[in-house]
């Protein structure tokens, strides 16, 4: 018995420019938001984008993002809606603000099922947001999918860093590119996490202060394009991603 | 036509197993699907059809159905999904995604919706027979 899921996936994501996943060992560094503002920026600049929330049993984005009724068209497959600019896909779609608990096996079969019937259109850029760690799900993405690269999160603690310290073992191990690494929520000047990420051999890409303020800005897609979020992404995209 | 999508991915696996069997002809191919996908047989046959490559083009596809069996792994209770039993926005949820069947439906037994799909979740190639 072959499961026949697989062999559609690398098709239904030929027309996109560049696959960006933005990742971290830890939970709760910004990885959805730094996701969410990283894909909306970049079409603020003029790319057409897709937002894609594989963090399926603590999706976010849809609140960050304020994607309220939106819905995906059934063609061929699923056609993901168009939110704030972006091409958006997330599991609530179907799972609603529910609790929506789920095994190992059940988010590789439901990841597997997301790439293989989702039709993309064409994008220059598509942001993945993932679930912490270096579980199914990322390991999944980086056995099915051709092309894509890593933008690592952490937050200046140490406890942080030593889950992305695993994780570039694990990204390497396994070929896979890495942009680099952005401090999230720093609320000091120490540059441990700069002197520690190059250490590894990694671009630091930037640290993000941390913003009160963000937490008003949830829901609201100009809002978030004015937070210091925001500011230092629109750096890195510049200097980097672009 | 969420079927296109799954037609085409049996389509693009069924090639890629002729071609490493170095079939020249593929005579039969056999699909199984679980009921819990709740794959519209019709939509999802015409669509194989308008899918095959030159090399399937006398192939048939026989398709079957098998019964979905879920287990608790709380009281190791066992029991059949019934699409009947969901209203349509839920069945139409877990038809896009088996996997959200962890949202809406419970083990009859506890309501834990700690269950495990044991048999009959999606869609899977059982089988090519062809000429070489």
């Amino acid at each position: 018995m072959v499961d026949p899921r697989a062999s559609v996936i690398n098709e239904r994501l030929k027309r996109i420019g560049r696959i960006i996943v933005v990742s971290s060992g830890k939970g709760g560094v910004g990885k959805s938001l730094v996701a969410t503002t990283l894909a909306l920026t970049l079409s603020r600049q003029g790319c057409k984008v897709g937002l894609f929330d594989l963090d399926f049993t603590s999706p976010s984005t849809h609140i960050i993002l304020g994607a309220k009724d939106a819905q995906p068209k059934e063609e061929k497959g699923i056609v993901p809606p168009v939110v704030k600019g972006l091409a958006y896909m997330t599991l609530v779609y179907y799972s609603g603000d529910q609790a929506t608990p789920l095994r190992g096996a059940d988010v590789s079969n439901a990841l597997i099922e997301l790439l293989s019937v989702t039709q993309w259109s064409e994008l220059d850029f598509l942001v993945v947001d993932m679930p912490p760690g270096i579980g199914d799900a990322l390991l999944d993405l980086v056995r099915l999918v051709r092309n894509i690269e890593f933008l690592i999160v952490t937050t200046p603690s140490l406890l942080a860093f030593e889950t992305v310290k695993k994780q570039v073992t694990l990204l390497r191990d396994v070929k896979a590119p890495i942009i680099g690494v952005v401090e999230n929520m720093k609320m000091n000047i120490a540059k441990n996490i700069e002197q520690k990420t190059k250490k590894l051999g990694l671009r630091f890409l930037a640290e993000i202060p941390y913003d009160p303020k963000v937490e008003e800005a949830i829901g609201d897609d100009n809002k978030i394009l004015n937070t210091a979020i925001a500011q230092k992404i629109e750096e890195i995209c510049r200097t980097t991603i672009r | 036509m969420h079927e296109w999508a799954l037609a085409e991915a049996v389509i693009a696996a069924a090639t890629r197993i002729a071609e490493k069997e170095k079939l020249k002809e593929v005579k039969e191919v056999t699909i199984d699907i679980g009921e819990l996908q709740q794959v519209e047989r019709d939509i999802f046959q015409f669509a194989l059809s308008q899918l095959k490559p030159v090399s399937f083009k006398n192939a048939k596809f026989q398709i079957t159905t098998a019964k979905t069996e879920l287990r608790c792994r709380v009281c190791e209770h066992t029991w059949l999904f019934r699409k009947q039993k969901l209203d349509e926005n839920t069945a139409e949820a877990i038809h896009f995604v088996p996997e959200v069947a962890h949202v809406y439906i419970k083990c009859p037994k506890c309501a834990s919706p700690d269950f495990e799909v044991t048999k009959g979740r999606g869609v899977w190639l059982e089988s090519i027979k062809g000429a070489k």
